[in-house]
């Protein structure tokens, strides 16, 4: 009986969330600094012409990209914060705890600062090839640093010595950062820290040719690891026990996990909170530790979170477009700290 | 499951430890778990107890010599077989919010479902029947982080039940347990391992619990050779009393239980019958006196009067108490007397 009933309350919460995601998307696509009316952008989602090619131009070009790109960090950023926070078996791991953003960080400030210092070119002002070149940087230093968090797993038994090497990784190339941005010009140390702000509009549809397939590999992948990381809610013993190989679990966690920060924080800067926040508010929601239900929950919850936060920074009436870092833990933040007191006086 | 009348879990020449450069912590171990024995191993703390419990569920790979599981040895098969084999209730806490009786029972269905775990309707139906064994019915839905420790012990014992593997191992499942609870416990695994034909193997350090209830024991302690046999032979052959042998500690053959030496114990007469007197007596051993049937100059008279109690030094009556407290607090202060006085 009760279970029906939660099974129940599953089911509405995930049609709830599907239609709050559809929305979400929906909004994104009409509402922005330019005014085109609802009639318009309804006629051009169902693939019919609309007479005015501005319009036309803008929901092409800028909004539907920049609504993808949103959908798509939120789910992934989550899903590899819902990874971590089961793998290593703590409510404060987040897709960064392993080090990657860091790294992401670490090689983008090489790039921008290091060349502006010796070669004494302002990436910032190279346009189109610059940022190009910060995104592959990121990338770089994200997949060096999960090599290296990899190569370290297949020697290190203890995952909570995994987690002690990946915020350790975050405080060195914190310090090498500090330290490029000590020797660079003002304008350089602009450029780096707009990346770190976070942006979900930088991504062109050329470039959305190597974030969609990435990010769907890590999302699908997410949905493979249902059994192992059910599994490994009991700790690593209960899960050897129970017949995991737990060596290649790790690996494949942390490839997907890695897989899906590297890229997203490549190309939308280090986008914080979504990916610690969203599986608390998941699991609130949803009032279960089953993974077959919070995979699934968590990429639906943050890609319609992320929504709401680019909503929210490209309100009409704001010159452009707020860092989406700023909105995410603004908004963000107080609704985990809610959730949480909620939680405590009901178990209490 | 294959018939687990065939089989049995054991060791051969088998050797544990850590590592490889330290001399192992035990050697020459050479048991046998069959199919429906409940086994107790019984060691004090730092005995190896969980090494070899680790060592013979596969956690820690043996220094020397072999674990076999029926036909199998235990280096040979893979994790996902070694699952079918044998499962383990360990000393890792559980603490999962919003992690129901059942979700945690059916995760020991892992090693039958497919990819995604889904479970199908007859794993669905072994899981209930285990909740059910363990007496956890009605508490299916129940999330583990509201229940007690000794419910979540019986909800690990569960998941251990759907596994179906022919021996269950666990790592002292009663430790932090209260009374009631280690008792029903205990008497939880003895009866399943007879019903259910499982061999189960426990580690504990409650001597007396084990003596009363395991089919057999085996005996660990630090720089001796395992002691195996039923709990009786073990007592007549005295093999308890030099297992436990510490200073000021001493296990008594008759009764089955720990002692506690006081260096010098002065000697009382206890005269009366009934379970009145025997507990007076316990309590008097209790707390340093040697309780005597022979006439000394000390004496305690149980009757049956309201005041039960009362204290006679050289024949001469010094009180009448109504509880055993108030006599041993009087004694304990007129003893104080007599001595000073001498």
């Amino acid at each position: 009986m009760q279970k029906g009933e939660t099974k129940q309350r599953k089911r509405s919460a995930f049609i709830l969330l599907g239609i709050s995601l559809f929305v979400l998307f929906v909004l994104n696509i009409s509402l922005g600094s330019v005014y085109i009316p609802f009639q318009a952008v309804v006629k051009w989602m169902f693939g019919f012409q609309i007479s005015n090619e501005i319009w036309e131009n803008i929901l092409m070009k800028s909004r539907l990209p920049q609504a993808v790109t949103a959908l798509l960090a939120g789910a992934g950023l989550a899903a590899g914060g819902l990874q971590m926070q089961t793998l290593f078996r703590n409510p404060l791991a987040g897709p960064s705890i392993l080090g990657i953003s860091s790294g992401a960080g670490l090689g983008v400030a090489i790039v921008v600062l290091l060349f502006g210092a010796i070669q004494g070119i302002s990436l910032a002002g190279l346009g189109w090839f610059g940022s190009l070149t910060i995104t592959a940087a990121a990338f770089l230093g994200a997949i060096w640093v999960l090599f290296m968090v990899l190569f370290l797993a297949r020697k290190l038994k203890n995952n909570a010595m995994l987690l002690i090497v990946g915020i350790m990784v975050g405080y060195a190339s914190s310090a090498i950062v500090g330290l490029l941005q000590f020797l660079s010009t003002k304008e350089d140390i602009q450029s780096f820290v707009v990346w770190g702000l976070g942006s979900f509009n930088n991504l062109t549809w050329d470039r959305h040719t190597i974030f969609i397939p990435m990010v769907v590999i890590g999302l699908v992948g997410s949905l493979f690891l249902i059994k192992p990381l059910n599994v490994l809610l009991l700790g690593e013993n209960y899960a050897a026990n129970l017949g995991l190989n737990i060596k290649r679990s790790r690996l494949s966690i942390l490839v997907i996990t890695g897989l899906l920060t590297a890229t997203i924080t490549a190309f939308c800067g280090p986008v914080a909170f979504l990916g610690l926040a969203v599986p608390h508010l998941s699991k609130g929601i949803f009032k279960t530790a089953d993974h077959s239900v919070l995979i699934p929950a968590v990429m639906l919850f943050g890609g319609a979170l992320a929504l709401l936060c680019h909503l929210i920074a490209r309100m009409p009436g704001f010159d452009g477009t707020l860092p989406i870092n700023a909105v995410t833990s603004l908004i963000g933040a107080p609704i985990v700290v809610s959730v949480i007191l909620k939680r405590r006086s009901l178990t209490q | 499951m294959e018939n687990p009348d065939t089989l049995s879990l054991r060791t051969d020449n088998l050797a544990v430890g850590y590592d490889k450069i330290n001399p192992p912590l035990h050697q020459d171990i050479n048991v046998k778990v069959k199919a429906g024995e409940f086994i107790c191993l019984l060691g004090p703390n730092g005995a190896g107890k969980s090494t070899l419990i680790k060592t013979l569920s596969g956690f820690l790979k043996p220094i020397n010599g072999s674990v076999w599981y029926g036909e199998d040895k235990i280096e040979d098969i893979s994790e996902a077989h070694r699952a079918k084999k044998v499962s383990v209730v360990l000393t890792d806490r559980v603490e999962i919010q919003n992690l129901t009786v059942f979700e945690l029972v059916a995760l020991g269905r892992t090693p039958y479902t497919g990819f995604f775990g889904k479970l199908q309707k007859e794993d669905v139906d072994k899981v209930h029947k285990a909740i059910e064994e363990v007496g956890l019915a009605g508490y299916a839905n129940k999330s583990i982080d509201k229940m007690s420790d000794g419910e979540r012990q019986k909800a690990m014992v569960a998941k251990a039940l759907v596994q179906e593997t022919p021996f269950i191992i666990l790592d002292e499942p009663a430790a932090f347990l209260d009374l009631p609870a280690k008792i029903e416990i205990m008497q939880l695994l003895r009866r399943l391992s007879h019903e259910k034909k499982r061999g189960i193997l426990l580690s504990t350090h409650d001597l007396e619990m084990a003596l009363q209830i395991a089919d057999k024991i085996w005996l660990l302690a630090q720089g001796r050779t395992l002691q195996k046999g039923i709990p009786e032979d073990l007592v007549l052959s005295n093999d308890f009393k030099c297992f436990f042998e510490r200073e000021g500690i001493e296990f008594d053959n008759v009764t089955g239980t720990f002692l506690y030496h006081r260096v010098e114990r002065q000697q009382i007469t206890i005269k009366g019958t009934g379970l009145a007197s025997t507990w007076v007596s316990r309590a008097l051993y209790r707390v340093g006196f040697e309780p005597v049937l022979k006439e000394c100059d000390w004496q305690i008279q149980v009757s049956n009067t309201s005041k039960k109690y009362s204290i006679h030094f050289k024949e001469e009556l010094l009180g009448e108490y109504a509880s055993i407290e108030a006599l041993l607090e009087e004694l304990g202060k007129q003893e104080a007397l007599v001595k000073n006085f001498q």
